[in-house]
């Protein structure tokens, strides 16, 4: 950017040039820091200040409507890990990022091929993928859950078919290994969780897939076709090669968002019985603001932080160095 | 060149300063409107709730044409956005002039002992209600000697409901011992109709009928005990409780996790469900919303066990420390303790007044009878709402009975009790 907004060099000796572009480019660069030091201050303060309120409150006595700041060391912490409801939230993120992101991806990757293919009404069914990314999570959570109603839904139908299965109600956790004091398994009700969350969240990996899968030039296929290969050796081989690296930028964007979900199970189950669907989201807004655990509810947060951070750093060093 | 850094500088220092100058004075008029207008914070946003609140605003804009009001009402049953909402805001030093908090623990232990409420001692004195409101209600919105919220009215928490049609056809009574529901309800297990309606979307329900089994089995002065510390959880009468509580749900409804109150409500009033433990905001709800006819379409008795006994939730407001308008706020709170207010906004909401001398001719079949029992009967503070043990107790003990709907395991309830137990002597 910044040869661009130089001004024609003026005649004169060399050495008064570069003197002159210096001063210049120690102007840009006030002038730049000057304009942006409001964000900076900003983010500072509502982003870091508050990230480091946070856990200086996660570490102190405030589990009441009195604040308490005292120091009470890793309590709440300790406290957590302990805990039947949070080793369930633990589970259940587990899982719910697991299947969440492997359902986005491949029905994202198939979506993409099919769309790609230049079939008639290529534009009608890219926005019948697109749509659901324009609503909001707690409408998918009010839509899902009526759908999947045991007294409304899908179920009555299949009910009505012989099967009497009750979707994300149900309470049963396969296969039931004993970890701590929950059982670990995948809850069933987390799959209508994970069904809502994917429809919506599919139409993101179907446009990144297929802006991948048009950026591949005709000719390289057409060469390929030349030399024999099958339509699908050619996606195999040539082409899914070249939009893995979509799939890193996928996962980091959908475990970002599966790792602090809250809206979307808020709205549709819940925390759910035995807390089959809650999730660390949902239980640090219950403790802090309906229990006034305010150290344990900055203690949950915090540990999302570093979760999301697990995901997120990794590939910000990784795309920094790209960068340079 | 550097003249136009400068320039730069010096435009972007002063459209910084204007836009902190502009957000200040943005501020001052904020402070003007809170100040100015009185604003009633609450969570009643259903049907017949907010009949009843709209009508007490009526009321006060007759009186008080002169004082400006807001209606600040977050919707969410049983007020769980709205109090997060409240927190947030008492922190923040920026109070609603008052505010809907249930009497008992969760303005003593909460809102009192953090220092944020105003005694209103002067105002009962001048408005001589110290005799008007029953002696143990003012203990419920009192602490150390000072009154610190008027009450505007009374719900029972301690009803069974039950489908008439389903009674008659079937040829039952209403059950009033827990030896009777189990016969009940094992007749109508056996018809294939689903004995009890439970909808624990939100936990605070199952935690209702689970202080219901408690008061039942223990008695009124045990039950008060427990929440005092004076009485452990895991003497041998919580567990029978715990044990009772089990075998009831052996006959909820399957899907009782994806339902909250009202959809439990709703299968008593279309037949699927023969009865249900909940509030008499229930009652609003048959009559206001689902169109029934009391004592037609559905009955009601206490809870197994309950007779003469009044699981009582009450609603009432406060004055908040720090509000500009305290003089304002008190006027609206002596409307809210009048006659006239009380029996504006109850019979529209459901409930029943919290005075003693207030007009029972406008009250339906129902509230007569439990104006009438309200008086006579002993009184229970409620756990799940909050008014017989701190917030903090309340959160735990919903997570315990949460866990043993679905794993039925009476000694990890009563070791998850007695573990949060730690939280009542705050």
């Amino acid at each position: 950017m910044e040869p661009k907004i130089l001004p024609p060099l003026q005649s004169g000796s060399s050495l008064a040039v570069s003197a002159k572009k210096r001063r210049k480019r120690n102007a840009d660069h006030l002038l730049s820091f000057v304009f942006i030091l409001p964000s900076i201050l900003a983010v500072g303060v509502f982003v870091y200040g508050f990230i480091a309120w946070s856990g200086y409150v996660s570490l102190s006595n405030w589990n009441s409507l009195v604040p308490d700041l005292s120091f009470a060391g890793f309590k709440n912490y300790i406290f957590l890990f302990k805990d039947f409801r949070f080793q369930a939230d633990l589970r259940n993120t587990l899982f719910f990022t697991v299947f969440f992101i492997l359902s986005v991806l491949v029905m994202g990757l198939l979506l993409a091929v099919f769309l790609d293919q230049k079939i008639r009404g290529e534009g009608l069914f890219r926005n019948i993928f697109f749509f659901p990314m324009a609503l909001s999570f707690v409408v998918t959570g009010v839509i899902w859950q009526w759908l999947l109603n045991p007294a409304t839904g899908v179920n009555l139908f299949l009910k009505k078919l012989g099967m009497d299965s009750l979707w994300y109600t149900s309470v049963k956790i396969v296969p039931g290994v004993e970890w701590g004091k929950i059982q670990f398994g995948v809850p069933v009700a987390v799959v209508a969780v994970v069904i809502a969350a994917a429809w919506q969240m599919t139409g993101f990996s179907v446009a990144m897939y297929l802006a991948g899968l048009r950026a591949i030039p005709e000719e390289i296929r057409e060469a390929a076709r030349m030399d024999g290969a099958s339509e699908f050796q050619i996606y195999r081989k040539i082409i899914f090669p070249i939009v893995a690296p979509i799939t890193v930028s996928v996962i980091i964007i959908m475990a970002h968002i599966s790792l602090k979900i809250f809206d979307l199970i808020y709205a549709m189950t819940g925390p759910g019985a035995n807390f089959v669907t809650d999730v660390p989201g949902v239980y640090m807004f219950e403790t802090t603001f309906r229990g006034n655990y305010y150290a344990n509810g900055a203690a949950i947060s915090i540990i999302m932080l570093v979760t999301v951070a697990i995901f997120i750093v990794p590939y910000l060093i990784s795309s920094r160095k790209g960068e340079s | 060149m550097k003249k136009n850094v400068w320039i730069y500088a010096v435009l972007t220092l002063s459209l910084i300063l204007s836009a902190c100058s502009s957000q200040s004075s943005s501020g001052q008029a904020d402070q003007k409107k809170s100040s100015g207008k009185l604003e009633i914070f609450s969570w009643w946003t259903g049907a017949g709730e907010e009949d009843g609140l709209k009508a007490l605003i009526k009321l006060f804009k007759e009186k008080n044409p002169e004082i400006p009001i807001e209606n600040a009402a977050v919707a969410g049953g049983a007020g769980t956005n709205a109090k997060a909402v409240l927190a947030s805001r008492m922190q923040g030093n920026d109070p609603p002039a008052t505010f809907q908090v249930h009497g008992g623990s969760e303005l003593n232990d909460g809102w009192v002992a953090a220092g944020k409420m105003e005694p209103l001692n002067d105002l009962y004195d001048k408005e001589g209600w110290n005799d008007k409101f029953p002696k143990q209600l003012i203990d419920m919105v009192s602490k150390d000697g000072k009154i610190y919220s008027v009450p505007v009215d009374i719900h029972r928490g301690n009803v069974l409901w039950y489908n008439k049609k389903i009674f008659t056809e079937n040829n039952l009574q209403a059950p009033k011992t827990f030896d009777e529901f189990f016969k009940v309800a094992d007749q109508l297990k056996k018809k294939g109709i689903t004995p009890l309606a439970l909808g624990d979307k939100e936990p605070w329900t199952a935690t209702m009928i689970f202080e219901n089994v408690l008061l039942g089995t223990l008695g009124n002065e045990d039950y008060q005990k427990l929440w005092k510390g004076e009485m452990k959880f895991d003497d041998p009468k919580v567990k029978k409780a715990a044990e009772t509580y089990k075998k009831m749900l052996s006959y909820i409804n399957s899907d009782h996790s994806s339902r909250n109150w009202q959809d439990a409500s709703q299968m008593v009033a279309k037949g699927d469900a023969a009865m249900n433990i909940m509030g008499d905001w229930a009652k609003g709800y048959f009559v206001n919303d689902l169109k029934l006819k009391v004592n037609e379409d559905f009955g009601w008795v206490p809870t197994p066990g309950t007779e003469n006994q009044f699981m009582i939730i009450t609603d009432t407001f406060g004055l908040p420390k720090g509000v500009k308008n305290a003089k304002d706020v008190k006027q609206f709170l002596s409307v809210l303790g009048s006659v006239e207010g009380q029996d504006a906004f109850n019979p529209l909401k459901g409930s029943i007044p919290a005075r003693t001398d207030a007009d029972v001719s406008k009250y339906d079949e129902y509230g007569k009878q439990t104006i009438k029992e309200f008086k006579e009967a002993k009184l229970a503070a409620s756990l799940a709402h909050g008014s017989a043990a701190p917030e903090g107790f309340v959160t735990k003990a919903n997570q315990a009975v949460n866990i043993f709907v679905t794993q039925k395991n009476v000694d990890q309830l009563i070791d998850s009790l007695n573990q949060a137990s730690s939280e009542l002597k705050k």
